[in-house]
Formats: structure tokens, C-alpha cells, sequence
């Protein structure tokens, strides 16, 4: 099975560490990850922010890079989303119907990461260590839009030394939204309030999701408050193994994985 | 669309203030937890939940395909069964046609059943304007008549008043316009109520004009349908002489069977109940018993014009339960005014937009009054797809926005197309990035200029990293793809 490595144009600029974490369990695990270095990115800004017209080149340059791949696996519930739900309605504004086919054929076979551990290549437990008191926050296109269920949490309770503690409200959207939080930042902040209120209540140090704009929007929060939790993609958690485990919790957030 | 809306500010604008209210804010959070978790609960119990949603999506998009058909259709059986059938093109002319029906019959007050269609026409400005007085007998419209107040919620239109709040205008209100609140009432629901209970059957029982809404009118045999929780709605419908109801063009239903779906839906979206109190379904008029005149008003004032919109058609399934509003966190946070419409929440954010059109500054930033999390999509009982059509709608302001000098937004988001359009743009992007990230310490930025000061205000912002992803594969990998 051909595997591509959709880093996302999010990760790839600003959290390395999460597509890097994303190979190093698939490695792991036996397979091999390509990295189009094509790929750009799936123009879920343009697109959510009513910029389809602008989307075109991006969805174009997507299924351009991605068709030959058995699998794309992406660690961004918010991009897959917008690739799987709205790919072929900007190839429809593009009345492009080439674009379209194209659109229908790579769409379905692009998937966030934890669906990717665990339908298609039929894993929970990846071999992970990670000794910390997390808590888990199940990003809203994840949850709703992909429907990802408890898949992350199952690849999470197989973490050897975790402890996963429960997110009170946790279903409930964290205010980030894209330039939401920037258009309606008042609106975003009262909701990222509460958001950071549960996690604090959690006792977690680490607060885990599969979306790092949403991590971003929280651990910014959580940050400005000094508030003692970290923020963590689920890749680089499942990526953290025995040994490395003790070094990686000891760098900060900049710094690459050992 | 009403009048007493216009000159909202910008959906940011208003929102702002109304977070600053921490009586509003505590008022939401609690009834809407209360609501939402009472629907969790009923809704949970029907294991056929999904299908009875498909169903009602599959029988609205059916009504919107023939519209045409089923509209003329009611028109004949109405007309058949005694009643007659006025067509409205706007909110001016409904308004029109019920104020020439009211001073046909020499009457200059009528009572009214809560009614999200003459909200949206603001007949009650229109039958004031011509001397008539109307009264809203729904308890919480009731409320936010006798509070010269704005509804908030479509089903709680005083959901943002505490008990409190609702014995003083009580108190104050109540006397100037019929029987007053006694003057030692307290600020209990059973007392409340009691106070309203009297206040209004006066004006039950003299009133010879009532106008409804309709939640359903049935194609094949004329019936229309109001579901009610408070028993004023019978009351409206059976006791006066004439009845007016008005309603919206695509509240139709095929068959009374299709009856079956909605009352399932409906009950356990709206209020959290396997089933209203109060079902009233009539047909024309029956000769000695109920009102002798029936009148239907069938209003359009933009349906037609957002049924001739592929994406957007979908808000004309809605069946205004107001599950979406219940689990929107912005509308928990803002309450309903903010939305400058009397459609608030989610639904409202996609539907008044496109019965008003874009123009204004509030119609236009309420696409984005959403942070598309998609918990409204979930709940609603005829499955709109509430985000789809939100970030539809934002493509229409922007598209309209176009061809004149380009905003700061624009800009940007050209030039990201640009950037973001072959992978070496992006990556001298990302070693600029890199290059500025190494100005900060490691760690996380807190301040940052305008616009993204707007984020910076409460959050801090991450460092970009000195190696991105793609320079680290290009190091360690080499040209391996
Ligand atoms: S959009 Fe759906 S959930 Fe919202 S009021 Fe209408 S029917 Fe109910």
C-alpha cells in the first residue's frame, strides 16, 4: 500500500513535530510514508472564510499531488474534513467536471490520522510509552464532520503509563473556528473560557487532540494564563516510546522531537 | 422583514455587548442546558431517530420540489372545506391583506397565537399603525410585549428574562393594558403564570378576531396545525369569530400521514417532550362550531428566492424547533438579539440572510457569526446542514464584495492563494517565517499588532519553528519523496 503524508500547510510551517511524529509511527509500524513535496495546502482558510474562487488552484494542486496514493493519511481533523466534504463542491463552483472526477477519486481515500491507525491499518496499540496525566479534546470537525468516534481514545488507552482523564464538556467547540477567532474574537474568548475551565478542572498536564489549530487556540489560553497544561497533537503522544519519552517531555514546545 | 431590527450593528459588534451581560449570560447558560439535556434525554429514548430524521428531510425536500403543486393544492381544499386563500408576496403585502381582513370585521383588537411568520412581518407594528391593538397571549411572547422588548429564541422568545425580571414588568406593565398583576406577586413560575393566566382570559374571551401561524398545512386535505404548550393557541383558534392564520409558503405538507414524521420530530427537538400538551388541527370552517371565517395568508417574502439557491434551499426544510440554538455555544453565549433578526441562533444566521438579502452590515456578518463546529447540524430533526450553508453564504458576501478596491482581507487572502499555490512559494515563506521566529525567544508570542492583535488580546500566539517540516524531510530524507 502506497501511503502519502499530507502534512498540512498548518503543521508542516508551524508544528513540525506532528507530521514528524506521524512518521515515526507508521515507520514503526512497518509501513513507508512518501511525502509529496508538491503539496501545499487544502484551502480550508480560503473556503471557510467564502473565498472558493481563490480555493480552485489549491483543490487542483491536491488531487494533482495526491492521486496515484493508495492512502493520504493527514494529522488535521478540520483539513480531511475539508477535503472529503468540500473538495467537490469547489470543483463544483470551478464547473470543472475533469476536477470533479478527480475530486471523487483521491477524496475518499484521504484520511485523519487516528482513522488511518485504526480502519485501514487495523491497529489500536502502536507501541507508545507516555507517563503523563492527559486529557483529550475531541476537535469538532473530528467528531461531528468525520465522525472519528472514540477511535483516538482507543489508541490512547493503549499508551503504556498514560493516564487519560476525561474531559468534562468536552464535545462542546473551543471557540477557535478559523478566522472566527479573529472576526469574532469576543465570542471565541468567552468560549475558549470555558473550554480552559475544564480542562484545568481535568488536573491533566498534557491536553491531547488530532487538530493542532485547535490545540493552538487552547494552549494560547491555556499559555496566557500560565496555567501548567500543554498542549500535544495524539501523533507525537503515539510517537513517544520508552526511552525517548523522558527526553521529549523536557524540551519545549519548539523544539523537535529526539 | 421586520422593521425593529433594522440598524443592528455587525454581528462582532453586538455580540460584544451582549457578552458584557452577565444576567443575559447566566439566563442562557442555564435555560439552555436545561432544554438541551431535557432533549438529549427524549431523543435518546427513540432507537429510530435517525431514520425519522431522513424522513423528515426526505419529505421537506419532496414539499420544496413541488411546491408549486402542493401550495395550489392546499389553496382548492381550503377553499373547498369553507376558507379563503390570500397570497402574499412580501412582508407588506401580508401585512396588507390581515389589517384589511381585521377592519372588514369592524373589530380594533384581535389575539394572537405565537407566530414566528408575523414576527417576521412585524404585523403587530402594522395592526398598531392602524389602530388595532394586538394581544400575544404565548407567555413568554407575552413577556416581550408588556417588556417593549425583542423576541430572543424562536420557541423562548424571553428565554434571556430571569422570574425576577418577568414580576417586575408584570408589575409594571400588566395594568396599562388590561388586568393588572396583584401587587404583592412573587417571582414564582405557578404565581407568574397565574398573573398571566388572568391577565389574558379577559381578552380571550371578548376577542372576535384571533391570527395564528401554522406549523403545518396538509396538501390533501386543507388542515392546518399548531402545536402549543400553553393552551392559548386552542383558545386563539376556537373561540373567536374570524381566524387569520399566516404562514410560510414552504410550511406545507403532502399528506396528513407525513403528519406523522413531524409530530415525532418536532415535540422532542423543540421542547424536550415525546409530545406537546396541546395539537390543534382544523379544516376550513365547520358550520356552529369554531370561528365562521377562516382566512389563510400564504407569504413568500424570500422563500422563492432562496429556493431558487441549490445550497441554500435546505434552511426552507426547518420546522423551527430551535434544537439549533439550544447547542450553539456562540448563541449560548450571546442570546438572540445579537443576531438582529426575529430568527436567531444558527437557523437564523443562514436564514435571514437570505429572505433579507446581504446588504446591510448585520445581514452580512451573519455567515460568519459561526465557528462551524457543526453541533446545530446534529441536532436538527430535518437535517440542515447548517456550516455547509453558512460557508456558502460567505462565498456570496465575499463574491459580492468583489470588483470594487479590494479589502485588507482580499489582499490576503489573494496572496496566500499566490503562496499557497506551488510548494516553493510556501517554502520561502517558511524560511522567512523561520528566520522571524528565531527574533523571539523559544516559547510563545504575546503580543502581536493588528489584526492578529485581535488574537494576541487573550491568547498568545505559537513561535514559528526554524526548520519546517518539509526542510526537515529534505535534510534527513533527501530527495526520496
Ligand atoms: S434549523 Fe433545524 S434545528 Fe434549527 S430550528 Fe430549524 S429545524 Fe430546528
Amino acid at each position: 500500500m502506497r501511503i502519502a503524508l499530507f502534512a498540512t500547510c498548518f503543521n508542516d510551517t508551524m508544528f513540525p513535530d506532528t507530521p514528524r511524529a506521524v512518521v515515526t509511527v507508521l515507520e514503526r509500524l512497518g509501513h513507508t510514508v512518501e511525502f509529496p513535496v508538491e503539496q501545499t495546502c487544502c484551502g480550508q482558510l480560503h473556503v471557510n472564510t467564502g473565498y472558493q474562487r481563490e480555493a480552485i488552484p489549491l483543490v487542483r494542486l491536491f488531487t494533482d499531488t495526491f492521486a496515484g496514493y493508495d492512502a493520504i493519511v493527514a494529522p488535521s481533523g478540520s483539513c480531511v474534513g475539508m477535503v472529503r466534504e468540500y473538495h467537490s463542491r469547489v470543483a463544483e463552483v470551478a464547473g470543472d467536471p475533469g476536477l470533479a472526477a478527480a475530486v471523487a477519486r483521491v477524496a475518499p481515500r484521504v484520511y485523519e490520522f487516528s482513522e488511518l491507525l485504526v480502519d485501514v491499518l487495523g491497529v489500536t496499540d502502536v507501541g507508545a510509552y507516555f507517563p503523563h496525566r492527559v486529557t483529550y479534546h475531541p476537535t469538532c470537525h473530528s467528531l461531528r464532520m468525520l465522525k472519528v468516534g472514540d477511535r483516538p481514545l482507543r489508541l490512547l488507552r493503549a499508551v503504556r503509563g498514560i493516564d487519560l482523564i476525561e474531559l468534562p464538556a468536552a464535545a462542546e467547540c473551543c471557540g477557535f473556528g478559523g478566522t472566527f477567532a479573529l472576526k469574532n474574537a469576543d465570542v471565541s474568548v468567552a468560549m475558549v473560557g470555558d473550554k480552559v475551565r475544564h480542562v484545568r478542572d481535568t488536573g491533566a498536564e498534557v491536553l491531547c487532540a488530532g487538530d493542532n489549530s485547535c490545540l493552538m487556540h487552547i494552549g494560547g489560553a491555556l499559555s496566557r494564563l500560565r496555567a501548567g497544561v500543554r498542549t500535544l497533537h495524539l501523533a507525537e503522544i503515539l510517537a513517544a516510546t520508552e526511552p525517548a519519552a523522558a527526553d521529549h517531555v523536557q524540551v519545549s514546545d519548539v523544539e523537535p522531537i529526539r | 422583514m421586520t422593521a425593529t431590527f433594522l440598524g443592528t450593528p455587525a454581528f462582532p459588534e453586538a455580540a460584544k455587548r451582549a457578552l458584557q451581560d452577565t444576567q443575559l449570560r447566566a439566563n442562557l447558560a442555564h435555560a439552555t442546558a436545561t432544554i438541551r439535556s431535557k432533549r438529549a434525554v427524549v431523543v435518546g429514548e427513540r432507537p429510530d431517530w435517525e431514520e425519522l430524521r431522513l424522513a423528515g428531510e426526505a419529505l421537506k425536500d419532496q414539499v420544496l420540489r413541488h411546491l408549486d403543486t402542493y401550495l395550489v393544492q392546499l389553496e382548492e381544499k381550503v377553499t373547498a372545506a369553507g376558507g379563503t386563500v390570500h397570497w402574499a408576496r412580501d412582508a407588506a403585502e401580508a401585512n396588507r391583506i390581515v389589517v384589511d381582513l381585521v377592519r372588514a370585521t369592524g373589530e380594533t383588537e384581535v389575539v394572537k397565537v405565537k407566530s414566528m411568520a408575523t414576527q417576521e412581518t412585524d404585523l403587530n407594528g402594522a395592526l398598531e399603525t392602524a389602530g388595532i391593538s394586538a394581544w400575544e397571549t404565548d407567555l413568554a411572547e407575552l413577556i416581550v410585549q408588556l417588556g417593549h422588548d425583542q423576541p430572543s429564541h424562536i420557541l423562548v422568545p424571553a428565554i434571556h428574562r430571569n422570574r425576577a425580571e418577568i414580576r417586575e414588568i408584570f408589575l409594571a406593565e400588566m395594568g396599562k393594558v388590561g388586568e393588572p398583576a396583584p401587587p404583592d406577586l412573587p417571582a414564582e413560575p405557578r404565581a407568574l403564570a397565574e398573573a398571566a393566566r388572568r391577565h389574558l382570559r379577559q381578552k380571550f374571551l371578548r376577542a372576535k378576531v384571533g391570527i395564528s401561524g401554522a406549523n403545518f398545512a396538509v396538501a390533501e386535505t386543507g388542515s392546518l396545525v399548531v402545536v402549543e404548550s400553553e393552551g392559548n393557541g386552542r383558545m386563539c383558534l376556537t373561540l373567536p369569530e374570524t381566524l387569520i392564520s399566516v404562514v410560510g409558503i414552504e410550511k406545507v405538507v403532502p399528506t396528513f400521514a407525513d403528519l406523522e414524521v413531524f409530530l415525532q420530530l418536532l415535540p422532542r427537538s423543540s421542547t424536550g417532550e415525546r409530545m406537546n400538551p396541546y395539537t390543534s388541527i382544523w379544516t376550513g370552517v365547520t358550520p356552529g362550531d369554531g370561528p365562521q371565517a377562516f382566512h389563510l395568508v400564504l407569504v413568500d417574502n424570500g422563500r422563492t428566492t432562496s429556493l431558487a439557491d441549490p445550497v441554500g434551499r435546505q434552511a426552507l426544510r426547518c420546522i423551527r424547533c430551535s434544537a439549533c440554538l439550544n447547542v450553539c455555544p456562540v448563541y449560548e453565549r450571546t442570546g438572540g438579539h445579537a443576531y438582529g433578526s426575529v430568527y436567531p441562533g444558527p437557523i437564523g444566521a443562514i436564514l435571514t440572510p437570505q429572505l433579507r438579502g446581504i446588504e446591510s452590515e448585520i445581514d452580512k456578518s451573519l455567515p460568519y457569526a459561526s465557528s462551524l463546529c457543526g453541533a446545530c447540524f446534529e441536532v436538527c430533526p430535518v437535517r440542515i446542514d447548517i456550516p455547509e450553508v453558512l460557508v456558502h453564504l460567505r462565498a456570496r458576501v465575499v463574491d459580492a464584495e468583489r470588483g470594487g478596491v479590494p479589502s485588507a482581507e482580499e489582499l490576503a487572502m489573494r496572496s496566500a492563494a499566490w503562496m499557497f499555490g506551488d510548494h516553493r512559494r510556501l517554502e520561502s515563506a517558511q524560511r522567512a517565517a523561520g528566520l522571524g521566529g528565531r527574533l523571539f525567544r523559544r516559547g510563545r508570542i504575546g503580543r502581536l499588532p493588528f489584526p492578529f492583535s485581535k488574537w494576541t488580546d487573550a491568547r498568545d500566539a505559537p513561535v514559528p519553528p526554524a526548520e519546517s517540516f518539509r526542510a526537515w524531510w529534505r535534510r534527513t530524507r533527501g530527495t526520496r519523496r
